[in-house]
């Protein structure tokens, strides 16, 4: 279920927790580069998408993730 | 002034150039002092006008606790108070003090470990929460890379953290210190009540009555507040070089423990007659070249009894003239040395002493000249300040006017 509402709701947990405009938030941002986040904001941010889509992300599976873009995969792969 | 007697080293001498406020009746300097001369707040003294969003972006203000921002806050006031800061990084300390750092935090994220579970605990708690993290943003945000520590002895956290700094530029390690102390320990936290005010209640430290008398014969206990406050120390020479504006000199500062009981002061002040002593030892001073006492004056009935015997035993009876601005201020545990020392320092710059606000009849146990009523003027000498934590921490600085 990959549609605009599930991007919306994955963008406004990315606005609330990193503090970045939404418009900021595309699939091609780097969170190191592009929304200036350090490891715990992505520890917080994960937490913030388990919360918001009730689904459970492994650490591991956070490796190599470092674009929106592949968050948001990681996230809909789940659903 | 005798600031190098009687010391079989020399050394240097240290200046404050800078001070920064936040506090329940007034942030910024004169905001502060106004508010000192003014009738007190009612009830628990929050600072209840405090936009954080004036010193930090909205990410720093959700990753920063409370009493973090108010060590920032205040230091942002100093170091522009002093005209910035240029002396070398590595050369330049930290030393900033609080009670018990982040408890809001650590009171919210309780509550989403008992409503949520362990995995939704903050991975920010731990940063949060810390007692050095205020001392640690302060260092980050203007890249000071000398020591930079952390003083946590309850409410003697702010005046032995401004001994310690004091100490730092006069033995040579540092040129500047920012140094002082916040505390915000007692804010509800969304429906819960603050875990700090009912702990603070629980133990009868604090009023019953809600006012805070110190000295009174009525006094019943603390009235309890956050706030912080932050002086800029520099080496004297080097502050005069560059032109500064020098508010007054640190000429000496002590530090002991009661080494009695957790809460109660020794009987008769024992650890805080050493501490005032040695204080005075260390500035080169007499009691009688002591102007005036900003005094600990808590408005509790064991603190202000031991510390009136204590300035007694030292000072003779009534000794110099004291004040507690805590009457206004209320007690707000390790901020309230740094909050003090800058109300002496703002004394000294207006020649004026603030009363003692609350106090309508002095115990009669209590023989001292209390200031009450209204500011009194004086001629400005050196000032000590008290401060004495639980734990039996006492801490004492003596601050003097400029002199070249």
């Amino acid at each position: 279920m990959a549609d605009e509402a599930t991007f919306d709701k994955f963008r406004s947990c990315a606005v609330e927790v990193l503090q970045v405009p939404a418009e900021k938030v595309v699939p091609e941002a780097s969170f190191s580069g592009d929304l200036d986040a350090d490891s715990l904001d992505l520890v917080e941010f994960v937490m913030a998408l388990e919360e918001a889509f009730e689904i459970t992300v492994d650490e591991s599976e956070l490796q190599g993730v470092e674009t929106v873009g592949q968050a948001y995969e990681l996230v809909t792969s789940k659903l | 002034m005798a600031t190098a007697a009687g010391h079989a080293h020399r050394r240097r001498r240290v200046a404050v150039t800078g001070v920064g406020v936040v506090s329940c009746c007034g942030t910024g300097k004169d905001a502060f002092f106004a508010g000192l001369c003014a009738p007190a707040p009612e009830g628990i003294r929050r600072v209840k006008d405090f936009d954080a969003t004036a010193f930090f972006d909205p990410k720093e203000a959700r990753q920063t606790d409370r009493f973090a921002q108010f060590s920032v806050a205040a230091a942002a006031m100093a170091i522009e108070d002093a005209g910035g800061l240029s002396a070398d990084p590595l050369r330049s300390g930290v030393i900033f003090g609080t009670g018990v750092g982040g408890l809001e935090t650590l009171q919210e994220q309780l509550g989403v470990l008992i409503t949520k579970g362990a995995r939704r605990v903050s991975p920010r708690l731990v940063p949060m929460m810390m007692a050095n993290a205020g001392a640690a943003a302060i260092s980050m945000r203007w890249g000071l890379r000398g020591p930079c520590e952390t003083v946590v002895t309850a409410c003697a956290a702010g005046t032995q953290s401004i001994g310690n700094a004091f100490r730092l530029i006069a033995e040579g390690r540092c040129d500047l210190v920012v140094t002082g102390s916040a505390e915000a320990a007692i804010n509800d936290v969304g429906e819960q009540p603050s875990i700090g005010v009912a702990a603070f209640t629980n133990m009868t430290a604090m009023s019953t009555s809600g006012v805070s008398r110190p000295f009174d014969v009525r006094r019943d206990g603390f009235v309890i507040a956050e706030g912080g406050a932050a002086l800029i120390l520099e080496d004297y020479e080097r502050a005069e070089a560059r032109g500064a504006h020098i508010y007054g000199e640190v000429l000496g500062a002590a530090s002991t423990a009661d080494a009695y009981h957790i809460t109660a002061p020794a009987p008769g002040g024992a650890g805080a007659i050493a501490c005032m002593e040695l204080a005075l030892e260390d500035a080169g001073l007499t009691p009688g070249q002591i102007a005036h006492i900003n005094g600990h004056g808590t408005s509790t009935p064991l603190n202000d009894l031991a510390e009136a015997e204590a300035i007694n035993k030292v000072f003779g009876n009534p000794g110099p003239p004291v004040t507690s601005i805590k009457g206004v201020t209320g007690h707000s545990l390790a901020a309230a040395g740094a909050l003090e020392a800058v109300a002496v320092i703002l004394s000294l710059q207006r020649q004026v002493i603030p009363p003692t606000d609350g106090l309508e009849q002095l115990d009669p146990e209590i023989h001292l000249d209390v200031v009450t009523g209204a500011p009194r003027p004086f001629a400005p000498g050196p000032v000590l300040s008290n401060s004495f934590g639980f734990g039996g921490h006492n801490g004492c600085l003596v601050i003097g006017p400029a002199s070249p």
